[in-house]
């Protein structure tokens, strides 16, 4: 104990077994070791007992064929195809609604967020209160109150609603004409591709010029034109090659067209206006993170104060509020699987109904987590790309 | 999503219990001193809880009679109701004991799930239901090519459905609900044209919807659907015990016996009779099954027979009204039918 006074001047030279480095080393791998034995313990067990009790297991079962439908397929499915096949199905599903609901849920979230920080009193007011009412009701019950209490209540496909331009809203959904492709109609796609990269192009020498010489090139309506126009130019050269396909009464349903099922837009629309209203205050936020000697510096310059929304607050807030939104974007995706309420196949759903005709809870249960843990990722890795180029570049 | 949990939970039970065998589920029934038993989230006549929260149906019945078997006493059995995608996750983990469930035996159930179904306690085929209101003179499943059909997932019946439209030809649109009550109320609100299930489901569903005349079910059955209750594999003692207590209440049917007759039939003269009732001198039959000898008096003083425990809860005596028709015993022309105890 008299060599207190040299130990503490010198920790690292006390005897091995003091060394903090071998030290931390040593618990470290202890750590890592207990934690992989626990996991293979648990892993040994499962099989032990799934054989135990004669419950057949592994991911063999995934290349049986499955026998039931599935309501909404974006790709070819049939009961013939095979369990892999469901659940990939399922998987588009929850890929589907989660981007159509994100895209809409930052649309609203944006317009609400910057609505509750305007100078109108009516607005700034209509705004507060979406956002207090979606923000404090629980997701399941935004999804129910579309689907029992907007969608189920519309009339049956006998009394349909007529809409403009041959659609049709009842209770089964919303359907509309589908375009069918003729001959030569891979020329619009074509002049649609050519207008948005013709657009692009006249956007990017549209800044250089402004940053060269200060002046400004209409560069909205340009791009309108571009991407409207081309391939409205090419459908008329190539001989009008598009023809609807409306949807008609038949003895129960109405047939032909394009169905948007009342299970998919309702939990697209709860989906998108609950998260909206999250999105809304973190970018009420974004915006008030923004120093107001910002704004008042822009004024100063004699900017109007849409364009200081736009070239000053708005691209700095978005550094304030792109960390949070991934975790909106990520919570979206999460409570896409409340779909299993109403009856939409999302991931949650079809990966159930295969555990439950095979039986095996296991690898079913560990098939849904992965999918979820990926797409949560591949979000994640979207999002920190779009961080990383909104980040302040320090020079 | 509780689908989700109890298959979490199911992995995490398989996965902590230990790896020797486990006690017998009868000892551990005796232990915590009544039965799990595994019912449906609500269909009448089958398991239904009525307006004092008392389960009632045929499969809670029979949940009553094992549990007569195994104590002497019927109301020593705890319900837990389970959708169509829970249950057999519910019984391998061991949630259950019995799943008492109008679930239908099929050979995938009994060796790739792990399951031993103990016999058939109804003889089910599935059938439609449609709203004749709204669809009139639409009279057989036939006519039903691009309807849109509400149906439970994870269940035969959606496996049978997309078999059969496609074996006719037709196209179909589903609507796929998790939860029976969720198929009742998008059907009865018209989201779907036809409703399908096990036929005796469709009577038993019609009774609880807005308008029940308004609805007709289809005299098409399409598939063979034998209900009956299962155990875990792998613990014979158990299982016998409940497939006994089946045989036992067709048994107590076809010998007469009674609820009301029971404890006269004791004295009865009839050596079979005095056999299956436990009187015989130095009777072992209960106690090599692992209950007490006079297990049958206790189901039948318990639930009754096969045919009371019938027509109280899906037959005459019932709302439901359906006939024995197949489900009738042997002896009257139907499949029910018992191995001799003794």
């Amino acid at each position: 104990m008299a060599s207190q006074e040299i130990l503490r001047e010198e920790p690292s030279r006390g005897s091995f077994v003091n060394d903090p480095k071998v030290r931390s080393l040593f618990f470290q791998t202890l750590v890592v070791v207990l934690l992989f034995g626990a996991v293979w313990w648990i892993v040994q067990n499962v099989i032990d007992n799934l054989q135990r009790l004669h419950i057949a297991s592994g991911f063999q079962f995934l290349r049986g064929r499955a026998g039931f439908d599935i309501s909404d397929t974006p790709i070819a499915y049939t009961s013939d195809s095979t369990y892999g096949r469901a659940i990939i199905v399922g998987l588009l599903n929850t890929v589907i609604v989660a981007v159509a609901g994100i895209i809409t849920a930052t649309i609203i979230g944006f317009v609400i967020g910057i609505g509750r920080l305007s100078q109108n009193w009516l607005i700034r007011k209509i705004c507060t209160v979406y956002v207090e009412i979606f923000r404090n009701i629980p997701p399941l019950l935004v999804i129910f109150f579309w689907y029992s209490g907007v969608l189920a209540v519309l009339p049956a496909p006998r009394e349909s609603f007529h809409l403009p331009f041959g659609s049709f809203l009842n209770q089964r959904g919303f359907y509309f004409p589908r375009a069918v492709w003729g001959e030569g109609a891979w020329l619009i796609l074509v002049a649609l591709v050519v207008g948005i990269a013709m657009a692009w192009f006249v956007a990017r020498a549209a800044r250089q010029r402004q940053m060269a010489t200060g002046q400004q090139f209409p560069v909205f309506w340009t791009s309108v034109a571009l991407i409207a126009g081309l391939p409205l130019l090419a459908y008329v050269l190539s001989g009008f090659p598009l023809s609807f396909d409306f949807p008609k009464q038949s003895t129960f349903n109405l047939t032909g067209g394009f169905q948007v099922k009342p299970e998919f837009l309702s939990l697209y629309l709860a989906l998108s206006c609950y998260t909206a209203a999250f999105i809304a205050e973190i970018v009420r936020a974004g915006i008030r993170g923004v120093s107001k000697g910002q704004t008042e510096a822009a004024a100063a310059l004699g900017l109007r104060s849409g364009s200081i929304l736009r070239l000053v607050v708005v691209p700095q807030a978005m550094r304030i509020v792109i960390p949070p939104l991934t975790s909106q974007y990520l919570n979206l995706t999460k409570n896409s699987s409340l779909a299993i309420a109403i009856g939409y196949p999302d991931l949650t759903a079809t990966a159930g109904t295969v555990l439950n005709q095979t039986g095996q809870a296991v690898e079913g249960v560990l098939i849904m987590m992965i999918a979820y843990l990926v797409l949560s990722l591949v979000t994640s890795a979207v999002m920190n790309v779009v961080n990383a180029r909104m980040a302040l570049v320090e020079r | 999503m509780k689908n989700i949990a109890i298959g979490i939970l199911g992995a995490a039970t398989l996965g902590l219990m230990a790896s020797a065998a486990s006690a017998g589920t009868l000892d551990t029934v005796k232990a915590k001193g009544f039965i799990q038993c595994g019912v449906s989230t609500g269909l009448a006549g089958f398991s239904a809880p009525d307006d004092k929260g008392d389960w009632q149906g045929i499969d809670a019945d029979f949940c009553r009679a094992v549990a007569a078997a195994v104590f002497g006493d019927g109301s020593k059995v705890k319900f837990t109701p389970l959708s169509a995608k829970e249950r057999f996750t519910a019984l391998q983990s061991g949630e259950v004991d019995i799943l008492s469930r109008n679930t239908t035996w099929t050979i995938n159930r009994d060796t790739a799930l792990g399951l031993n179904f103990i016999g058939v306690t109804y003889y089910d085929g599935q059938g439609f239901m449609i709203n004749a209101k709204k669809l009139p003179g639409v009279n057989s499943a036939l006519q039903l090519s691009g309807a849109a059909v509400c149906v439970q997932s994870g269940t035969t019946t959606e496996l049978n459905l997309a078999d059969y439209f496609k074996a006719n030809k037709m196209e179909y649109n589903p609507v796929v609900f998790e939860k029976l009550e969720e198929v009742n109320a998008a059907y009865d609100a018209g989201r779907c044209d036809v409703y399908t299930t096990d036929q005796s489901g469709l009577y038993g569903i019609r009774l609880t919807l807005g308008s029940p005349a308004d609805h007709v079910v289809l005299p098409e059955i399409i598939s063979k659907e034998p209900l009956g209750p299962a155990v875990r594999q792998g613990d014979d003692q158990w299982y016998h015990i409940v497939k006994w207590t089946y045989f036992a209440l067709l048994q107590a049917e076809e010998l007469g016996i009674t609820k009301a007759n029971v404890d006269e039939m004791k004295n009865s003269p009839s050596p079979e009779i005095k056999r299956v009732l436990g009187q015989e001198a130095d009777t072992k039959i209960g106690t090599d099954l692992g209950v007490s000898n006079d297990w049958v008096v206790n189901i039948v003083k318990a639930v009754g027979n096969y045919g009371e425990m019938f027509d109280k809860n899906v037959g005459s005596g019932s709302p439901l009204k359906i006939a024995r028709g197949i489900n009738a015993l042997w002896t009257k022309g139907g499949l029910q039918y018992a191995p001799p105890i003794r």
